[in-house]
């Protein structure tokens, strides 16, 4: 589309974008983390979907064609003029899995984050994001009061390929955030170093 | 005006009922249903006129528009929403962000948009698909950017 006005110098440049999903249970502290990083408060868009057309049934029987909103919270990073990276929250609930196969096209890389407390409410994203070929690191967030977990024990309860990064993390803290996504970043070049 | 071709997503073919039905997002707040549940869900497919996707254009979650800079906008064969997606996208702003920014769902987003991007108002440029993977150079501005945090 830009090219019609590649002679315009007054025209910006339309950056390209990339994505960068965040994936856990609920409460895990995926907004959070987008927010600790993210460049704008983190924004919550919504999808209308038609359940139907995803092949779940419709079993309350009081519509022929449900509708269900899903809700996504994501933020931003610019990383130059022309780039411009988001972070997705990924709705954690299972009946939303279907949007992860929408989100997670294209997307560079994805976090798993791991809320030791509920250890199984990540297993699904693992699952999916090992199944779909997905880079994805798991950022274990330290809240306070839980007990403290070691990376190994994380790693042995998820099953990890022991290629996949395993990173202790508070999803509050920028640095600690930053620090998740340089892994994922760096993850992924390796595999395409690979 | 009236000579133009009736599906031309411009026109307001029927005018006002369109403009109660977007109400909501104007100065006047009157919800004519009255149902707090389905207005929000069913108001915006009336900005859209009814379309859906077969007619827009190809755009993403995170498809990045930006508004026209020397386009000249006929503000009257515009919906009003479109008009605000044009004020909002004097700076390069996602899909998402519209839709976030606007609240109106990505649906219609898409078909507004690409209404828009076919007249010539607003340019877009879609993002890496697994198709067009990042380029080593990308990566290392990703990395880059992400420590100047």
């Amino acid at each position: 589309m830009a090219s019609k006005d590649s002679d315009n110098d007054d025209q910006a440049p339309v950056p390209s974008a990339l994505k960068i999903l965040v994936a856990g249970g609920f409460g895990a502290g995926k907004t959070t983390m987008v927010g600790s990083v993210s460049e704008i408060a983190p924004l919550s868009t919504e999808e209308v979907m038609t359940e139907a057309s995803y092949g779940i049934d419709d079993l309350s029987g009081v519509e022929s064609k449900g509708t269900t909103t899903v809700a996504l919270d994501f933020g931003r990073i610019t990383i130059s003029p022309t780039l411009v990276l988001y972070l997705f929250g990924t709705p954690g609930q299972e009946r939303f899995w279907f949007m992860w196969e929408e989100l997670s096209e294209g997307a560079l890389g994805a976090i798993v984050i791991a809320d030791t407390r509920r250890l199984e409410t990540c297993f699904a994203a693992v699952d999916f994001f090992e199944r779909r070929g997905v880079p994805f690191v798991v950022a274990v967030n330290c809240f306070e009061g839980a007990h403290r977990y070691e990376e190994d024990e994380v790693r042995d309860a998820l099953s990890l390929d022991p290629s996949i990064p395993v990173v202790l993390s508070d999803a509050r803290d920028r640095e600690s955030s930053k620090n998740v996504l340089l892994t994922l970043v760096n993850r992924v070049a390796e595999r395409m170093a690979a | 005006m009236q000579a133009h071709n009736e599906h031309d997503p411009g026109e307001i073919p029927h005018g006002l009922p369109h403009r109660d039905a977007v109400g909501g997002f104007g100065s006047d707040e009157s919800e004519p249903t009255g149902q707090q549940e389905a207005g929000p869900l069913v108001r915006p497919y009336v900005i859209a006129q009814g379309r859906d996707h077969a007619d827009t254009v190809r755009l993403d979650m995170i498809s990045v528009v930006i508004a026209a800079k020397r386009a000249e906008v006929d503000e009257m064969a515009l919906e009003p929403e479109q008009l605000r997606i044009l004020e909002l996208c004097r700076r390069p702003q996602s899909v998402a962000e519209v839709s976030a920014h606007l609240d109106i769902p990505v649906a219609v987003v898409k078909v507004l948009l690409s209404d828009l991007l076919n007249r010539g108002l607003a340019l877009a440029r879609a993002p890496y698909t697994a198709k067009s993977p990042v380029s080593r150079d990308v990566l290392q501005a990703v990395l880059d950017g992400i420590q100047r945090l």
